[in-house]
């Protein structure tokens, strides 16, 4: 049973960021599909890590070793578990999604992807989940094929059915738009793939502070997050790949950790995670990166999701009453995101005046150029809201884009 | 015609009435901006445009004389106000002036602070493309 019942008051104050003024008027944070704030556990892991933990994981057989080892293996842990992946081993940790994609791209793209294969993205993709696969098809001579884009900005699925076929290798899809904040069909999207034999990678970096991730039940064969989206710090994600495959993947990086025993001969190299793990990772972040998963595990993502999408409901009621308001993406299925135009107002002006009063809000392309292009348009002012945001910040956030508009007239 | 430091001078006075206000000082700029004369259509050339702004901004230059009229437009209204105060103090100016000027209203405003990284980079590139074309029309005249 999903409640929303959440005690928004008390979260607000898990958030130290969110009890400042700026330029003079008390923070309104909406852009929260670029990066969430941090609760005080998850600055208090960092702070802790740094304080009392602080050393080289894996390898060294003193204490402080041995508890910076077992913080940061606890994280994939609980990574897992965040993933439902059937084995701790199959979690890579990462610099974040864009890394993720890379890693895929790198090491399975390079190896099992050749000449005239097929690679699908689709026309909501962010730049991250677009360019590594571009370089791809240049190195191997790859095809690139895009799901297009309704009107709504929704994934036209019949037209994904065409683009299908045996010479499709991989298909890598968002599962919440950053843009626009559609939610895709994933699981269908997964099962269509794997009907002709392609392998699929889920860019989970927006579903991850809205959606429950399921690997399992979804199949995928990678999926991969950012952990300061989810309320964790930046410089950190994982990668979800099913043991077979990585197994079967060349290493993606050389250096320490990812080798067995190396010598001017030949190297041999570590078992999974950690042939993908070369070099000292973000340790403190990836520690700190548990304490924001039990900080979302605590409140429940299915509470959150309720909460955002009454808030996004709210936000829509009351932004289709501003004169001029025009919503860009309004797909039946749909995270907290509400990306809009206000005719006759630039963007970037829009989000410069909100700024003096204190709300912020994303301008511009949204790192997805090309479907701003499918739009025909350069960009949106962008409103993302998260568990700690209210309905008074919105109603103040109308208040201020009609105030806003007046300055235009 | 005054110089280029005495309508500096004149511009920071009006700043310093906003005192600071975030607000105040955006809506100043767009007032600005409004009041710009139009944009020669036929001069509105992808050559024209700046490079380097986020915002559109298109930016011409011709000569009066011996001094270099600029004309200019730009398809956010902040970034038209940013434009339009490089006019006032740049505009009507001898080239010599102008790629000798020292432009020390833009730290006494404290414009960085309420344009941000993104657009300080584009009002930059705008003093830059001005320069350039102020170098090319002393060329124009001294030939």
């Amino acid at each position: 049973m999903v409640t929303t019942d959440l005690n928004i008051e008390k979260i607000r104050k898990d958030f130290p960021i969110l009890h400042q003024e700026v330029n003079g008027k008390p923070l309104i944070y909406f852009d929260n599909a670029a990066t969430s704030q941090k609760p005080q556990s998850v600055i208090d892991a960092l702070t802790h890590y740094y304080n009392t933990d602080n050393a080289n994981i894996h390898r060294g057989i003193h204490t402080l070793a041995e508890r910076s080892t077992t913080a940061f293996e606890n994280t994939r842990k609980a990574v897992a578990e965040f993933l439902n992946s059937n084995e701790v081993e199959e979690i890579i940790f990462t610099k974040g999604t864009t890394e993720g994609i890379n890693l895929v791209a790198a090491t399975y793209g390079r190896k099992f992807i050749g000449e005239g294969d097929e690679i699908i993205i689709s026309g909501l993709e962010h730049h991250s989940n677009i360019v590594p696969w571009q370089i791809l098809c240049e190195e191997k001579g790859s095809v690139l094929k895009v799901i297009p884009v309704n009107d709504k900005g929704e994934l036209i699925m019949e037209e994904y059915d065409k683009l299908l076929s045996d010479k499709t290798k991989l298909v890598s899809v968002n599962y919440i738009s950053n843009a626009l904040g559609t939610i895709n069909p994933v699981k269908e999207i997964i099962d269509k793939a794997h009907g002709v034999g392609a392998k699929v990678l889920i860019d989970a970096a927006q579903a991850a502070p809205h959606a429950t991730l399921d690997v399992q039940g979804l199949d995928c064969d990678f999926m991969a997050f950012s952990a300061h989206k989810v309320y964790g710090p930046t410089g950190v994600g994982a990668l979800y790949g099913k043991r077979a495959l990585l197994e079967a993947m060349p290493p993606y990086q050389g250096g320490g950790e990812m080798i067995k025993d190396v010598s001017f001969s030949g190297t041999t190299y570590n078992d999974i995670p950690y042939k993908f793990e070369a070099g000292t990772p973000n340790i403190g972040e990836v520690i700190a990166l548990k304490a924001a998963l039990d900080y979302v595990s605590e409140l429940g993502l299915e509470n959150i999701a309720a909460y955002e999408h009454e808030l996004l409901e709210y936000a829509t009621e009351l932004l289709s009453e501003v004169e001029g308001f025009q919503a860009i993406g309004t797909a039946d299925n749909k995270a907290s995101v509400i990306s809009f135009l206000i005719d006759g107002v630039h963007p970037f002006d829009l989000g410069q005046i909100l700024d003096a009063k204190g709300i912020a809000v994303r301008t511009g392309h949204h790192c997805a150029q090309p479907l701003m292009e499918r739009f025909e348009i350069e960009g949106t002012v962008r409103a993302s809201f998260s568990v700690y945001n209210t309905k008074e910040e919105i109603k103040t956030f109308v208040e201020a884009l009609k105030s806003a508009i007046k300055m235009f007239k | 015609m005054a110089t280029i430091s005495s309508i500096q001078e004149s511009i920071i006075e009006d700043f310093e009435m906003l005192d600071g206000d975030m607000e105040m000082t955006i809506g100043y700029i767009m007032e600005l901006g409004s009041k710009l004369p139009d944009f020669p259509e036929d001069q509105r050339t992808d050559e024209n445009i700046v490079k380097g702004c986020q915002s559109k901004v298109w930016l011409h230059a011709k000569l009066d004389g011996d001094k270099v009229v600029y004309e200019a437009d730009s398809n956010t209204a902040i970034t038209k106000g940013l434009v339009s105060l490089l006019l006032t103090i740049l505009s009507g100016q001898t080239p010599d002036d102008i790629l000798n000027a020292d432009l020390f209203f833009k730290e006494r405003i404290g414009m960085n602070r309420f344009i941000g990284t993104q657009r300080s980079n584009g009002f930059a590139a705008m003093i830059k493309q001005m320069q350039i074309y102020a170098l090319a029309l002393k060329a124009k005249i001294e030939a």
